[in-house]
């Protein structure tokens, strides 16, 4: 009112000031959040590409959302510190808590349907660290980048043949992998699987070197290739019986860890491409399987197998995967902690 | 009352933009990181849990600075709405402060992440896994950064609003440089 009149002449100017700092910094704001940028891949819209048609599994993980939890131990024998400097290389045995899968977004699926299949694993370090790991039994993943997958799954759901025929126009590493998907033995158990990190890290050693690496965890259990149709014939839930069966009759299961280490120019920036079959390999430790426990109420249920969760000694690499995998899961999380309700649990929801 | 300061401290002041710059530079870090499935989150979510804990430890002592040093009184001639709005603002400002690194922390404890901030430091988790706690921090965590960018931007509208419009010497209290007003013989 009367402060109108005190108002110098640059009164106006100063009103447009102020408006175009809060517009200028609200506009800012919406940019940055992704309002502005509707082709931006976000980790919604990799939920929402993999979605099946019938709806969301709500309470589950939006991906590799059948599994069954296990405990055990990771054996180091030491080799490993060589490669890196992370406490779960010193030779000892650490805790390990994991989830087998199968690489679908139905919780119901009938196991002779996926093809691909999974590992969730977490290793604790006695210095409170953890190494997570998501890793799938396929050598080399579908895909070269975050953005092709996206595509890969939006292609995939379409009912037009010629969508994929377009994707793979466009996306030719995926010729391998579907050559891996026709000729790779079916097998009736989780304990026959090879596990592939897939995707590339740094291992830092003692001395501060810097080591580029994959690893892979390989099965002691020889491979008994089944066919297609005979594991259908067992029954939907096959894989996780016979596991916990296995386990049960027959004790702990292993792996060996292997880590492959890159040499110079190698791809690390893609896990469609294997490196050589002579690269140098460490075998750091193995993976024994002691225990099997439903997922629901399991220890793995509500455990995120962020592969970014890494100790000390092991770091990302120019692999954009890691990352993408890390912000999806996040969300996908979330989801799921916020279903709770929806999930079959046995027990009551944890307060 | 009448030895009240003319201005916060400079500690107090170099504190406010200090902060400010960093609180600004979180709100977008956070919205950009969780649209993002680029490589560059990882490095941005690193500094987002960095910088909300030392931004914990900030405000903390910049409570305790403001108790010892106090604030300078406003105008004499400031409306009443005004000065209500201005109490409640900044009160509004410092709970933010104070609860959005807290909600962050808990939503990571309650998710079973391990909390480690830049240069490996470990956070100790203070709560146990839980979907309800995780859903209920979470979503404290994110809508009320969007109010509290709001406020913000009314706090930087109010500023401006002193600093240009009213001239009244509120500005003046927290700017890092002298700050004419009218009462400042001009010229």
């Amino acid at each position: 009112m009367n402060s109108s009149s005190n108002l110098p002449r640059s009164g106006f100017g100063s009103l447009v000031l102020i408006a175009a700092v809060l517009g200028g910094g609200a506009a800012a704001f919406a940019y940055t959040a992704g309002w502005f940028s509707p082709g931006r891949l976000t980790p919604e819209r990799m939920i929402a590409a993999l979605t099946p048609p019938g709806g969301a599994p709500l309470g589950h993980r939006r991906n590799h959302a059948k599994g069954i939890c296990f405990t055990g131990v990771f054996e180091a024998n030491g080799n490993g510190s060589e490669l890196s400097r992370a406490r779960v290389f010193e030779r000892g045995s650490y805790p390990a808590l994991g989830r087998f899968n199968l690489g679908t977004a139905d919780p119901n699926a009938v196991d002779a349907t996926v093809r691909v299949r999974g590992m969730g694993l977490r290793i604790a370090a006695p210095d409170g660290e953890e190494w997570r790991m998501a890793l799938i039994n396929p050598p080399f993943f579908a895909v070269s980048t975050p953005q092709a997958f996206h595509d890969l799954l939006i292609a995939s759901g379409k009912k037009d043949p010629e969508a994929m025929k377009t994707f793979i126009g466009a996306n030719p590493e995926f010729a391998t992998f579907a050559s891996w998907a026709k000729t790779a033995p079916w097998t009736a158990s989780y304990a026959e699987e090879p596990y592939h990190g897939l995707n590339s890290f740094i291992f830092t050693d003692a001395n501060g070197a810097e080591h580029a690496v994959r690893w892979s965890l390989l099965p002691a259990t020889a491979v008994v290739p089944i066919s297609q149709s005979e594991l259908e014939k067992r029954g939907p839930d096959f894989l996780e019986r016979e596991i916990t069966e296995r386990v049960r009759v027959a004790g702990p299961q292993r792996w060996t860890m292997v880590t492959t280490v890159a040499d110079p120019g190698d791809p690390t920036a893609d896990p469609s491409k294997a490196w050589p079959a002579d690269r140098r390999t460490v075998q750091v430790g193995t993976l024994v399987v002691q225990r099997i426990e439903p997922e629901r109420d399991g220890p793995c249920r509500d455990i995120n197998f962020d592969p970014t969760v890494l100790p000390r000694g092991i770091r990302v690499s120019d692999d954009p995967f890691p990352a993408a995998r890390s912000s999806v899961y996040r969300k996908s999380y979330d989801l799921r902690a916020a279903e709770a309700g929806d999930y079959p649990r046995t027990e009551a929801a944890k307060p | 009352m009448n030895n009240a300061p003319r201005r916060f401290a400079p500690i107090q002041r170099i504190l406010h933009w200090l902060m400010a710059a960093c609180i600004t530079a979180m709100l977008f870090i956070g919205v950009g990181m969780v649209s993002s499935v680029a490589p560059t989150y990882l490095p941005l979510i690193l500094i987002h849990k960095t910088l909300g804990f030392t931004l914990l430890v900030l405000v903390v002592i910049r409570l305790a600075l403001r108790l010892h040093y106090g604030a300078p009184p406003l105008p004499a001639d400031l409306p009443p709405a005004m000065r209500l709005g201005a109490r409640l603002s900044h009160l509004a400002l410092y709970g933010f402060m104070i609860v959005m690194p807290l909600l962050g922390l808990g939503m990571l404890w309650a998710a079973a992440y391990p909390v480690v901030l830049y240069g490996g430091i470990q956070i100790p988790a203070l709560l146990p896994q839980s979907d309800r706690a995780h859903t209920l921090l979470w979503g404290a965590h994110y809508y009320l950064a969007f109010a509290f960018f709001a406020l913000v931007l009314l706090h930087m509208a109010a500023a401006l609003f002193h600093a240009l419009i009213r001239r009244d010497g509120v500005f003046g209290t927290i700017a890092l440089v002298p700050w004419r007003n009218r009462t400042t013989p001009a010229d």
